[in-house]
């Protein structure tokens, strides 16, 4: 799959229930809106008929969180299947995933769970991402999950793993950016490693989010606003990467859309200042 | 150990908590627990979200107790979330095996859920019944229908706690009958049906043959009786947007 998604520097926002009717009564100031894929992989009802409206008035991106493109049994074709479907109507902006895995013989976590950073992993990872983009037709993206658990079989860095995944597939990378804060916490790696070490030319959107302090580990919780220190890593990263299209994720403890906006108006503002 | 194997463990750790799962991998208590409890957590919400009037009914301590139970038995399987719920309805029968108001106040629930992204389609006008042959005509039900033998009166409790209003007490019917869940539009809908009609959808569920309704009702009520209330239904149903497809067989 050779065909690289096009380069797209706007700045938006998820699309979850509770802001529904700001986006389809009022004009958001966003330029693009990014939904999760499998909310909307259902036969029909109001779910589908929104996000139809939704896309007359915004470029939408699709962001999965159940190819499971680290299942060491391959992927699911009725997945990609229904994922196919909801792209061929929508025509998204970007199509991505995580690097993780949920799915493990009939059984299926829900979870982005972690990926051993080995060359069995590496080779079963590129061989779903060949097949799922071969299924889908186009690049995906795929994002680097925050992680809670290091393996001592381990035989590169995450961000070697990422590199090499992006070399061998032509994949393209959604870099979050708070995932790279709370899993250089919770492992003790400098993320700025990590910025350098995956290819900046492949990244093509941003993730910004905020998380929270557990008992030993920090929580990718998307429940909070960005935090100092997340937005302080974004300016590096955006240093590095270029404009990419950018947005602020909150899952939880949704305030009105205005809070969010005033999010992405920091966003841009760290942008415009590059 | 290779990557199916960590999978496998790893699977093994979410369902059991087991020691040997986790001292298989790398005994991380903290990151572990972690996962464990997103794991857990998340399967529980997913039945909150589900069920928000049977966890009324029920009171949290006694929801939260089912929906426990139906995590540590039946993890979950498909690619989406929103088939977990499904699976519950088997394991309030077990957990509460003589509340059939629990029972079907849970169906209700599900089948609202299912109905409101079943797929589209539109409701049959009177224009296309205008030519059609009716002695084989057959009739497509709209996919969002569901239906459910009724016994108690948990219609009427769904109704109450849906309106936020105080629920009757649970009560057994004098006569069982059937409920129907469907959406009309973006809109899901419930109706308590008496048996007969319950049963009457049932066969016309079956093969759709409008001959074959007729004939079952003729043999319950007679011939000028079942065939008027063959036409009955058939008005009803058109009017709530129940039948989507008619062909002349």
């Amino acid at each position: 799959m050779s065909n690289s998604t096009a380069h797209f520097a706007g700045y938006g926002l998820g699309l979850r229930k509770e802001h529904y009717c700001d986006f389809l009564e009022t004009s958001v100031p966003v330029d693009f809106v990014e939904v999760i894929s499998e909310n909307f992989m259902v036969a029909g009802g109001q779910p589908r008929h929104i996000l139809r409206q939704v896309r007359e008035r915004h470029p939408v991106a699709l962001h999965g969180v159940s190819m499971s493109i680290g299942s060491a049994e391959g992927l699911d074709p009725d997945y990609l299947r229904r994922l196919k479907a909801l792209v061929d109507e929508i025509d998204p902006l970007f199509v991505s995933d995580h690097l993780s895995w949920s799915r493990s013989g009939a059984f299926n976590a829900h979870d982005l769970l972690p990926v051993p950073y080995t060359d069995e992993a590496l080779d079963r990872v590129c061989a779903n991402i060949h097949q799922a983009q071969e299924a889908l037709g186009r690049t995906l993206l795929f994002e680097n999950p925050s992680s809670y658990l290091a393996f001592e079989g381990a035989s590169m860095s995450e961000w070697a793993f990422i590199t090499a995944m992006a070399q061998r597939t032509g994949c393209e990378l959604l870099l979050d950016v708070n995932n790279v804060y709370v899993s250089a916490s919770n492992h003790g790696f400098d993320a700025r490693d990590f910025l350098d070490g995956i290819p900046a030319e492949r990244v093509r959107q941003i993730h910004l989010a905020g998380h929270s302090q557990g008992a030993e580990l920090l929580i990718d919780s998307h429940d909070s606003p960005v935090c100092s220190g997340v937005w302080d890593l974004y300016a590096e990263a955006i240093a590095r990467v270029g404009p990419v299209a950018t947005m602020i994720e909150r899952d939880d403890h949704l305030p009105p859309l205005a809070e969010l906006l005033h999010e992405l108006s920091m966003a841009r503002a760290v942008g415009a200042r590059r | 150990m290779n990557l199916a194997e960590f999978q496998q463990t790893f699977r093994h750790w979410l369902v059991s908590a087991a020691d040997d799962a986790a001292c298989a991998l790398g005994n991380h208590r903290a990151g572990l627990a972690v996962y464990q409890n997103n794991y857990r957590a998340q399967l529980v919400a997913c039945l909150e979200q589900a069920f928000p009037h049977l966890r009324r009914w029920l009171g949290d301590e006694a929801f939260l107790a089912a929906s426990i139970t139906h995590i540590d038995r039946h993890p979950p399987h498909a690619w989406t979330l929103d088939a977990y719920p499904e699976g519950f309805y088997p394991t309030l029968l077990e957990v509460f095996p003589h509340n059939p108001d629990v029972h079907e106040l849970a169906w209700i629930e599900s089948a609202l859920n299912q109905a409101f992204v079943a797929a589209d389609a539109q409701p049959l006008t009177l224009e296309a019944l205008a030519t059609l042959e009716w002695d084989t005509a057959v009739l497509r039900l709209a996919p969002s229908l569901r239906c459910h033998a009724l016994t108690t009166n948990a219609d009427a409790i769904w109704s109450a706690l849906w309106q936020a209003q105080p629920a009757p007490p649970a009560q057994m019917l004098e006569a069982a009958g059937g409920v129907l869940v469907w959406r009309r539009q973006f809109t899901s809908r419930l109706r308590p049906v008496d048996a007969l009609e319950f049963q009457a959808l049932a066969q016309l569920q079956g093969d759709g043959s409008f001959a074959g309704l007729c004939e079952w009702l003729v043999a319950r009520l007679g011939e000028e009786a079942g065939v008027a209330r063959a036409g009955e239904y058939l008005a009803g149903w058109l009017g709530s947007e129940l039948i989507v497809e008619v062909s002349d067989g």
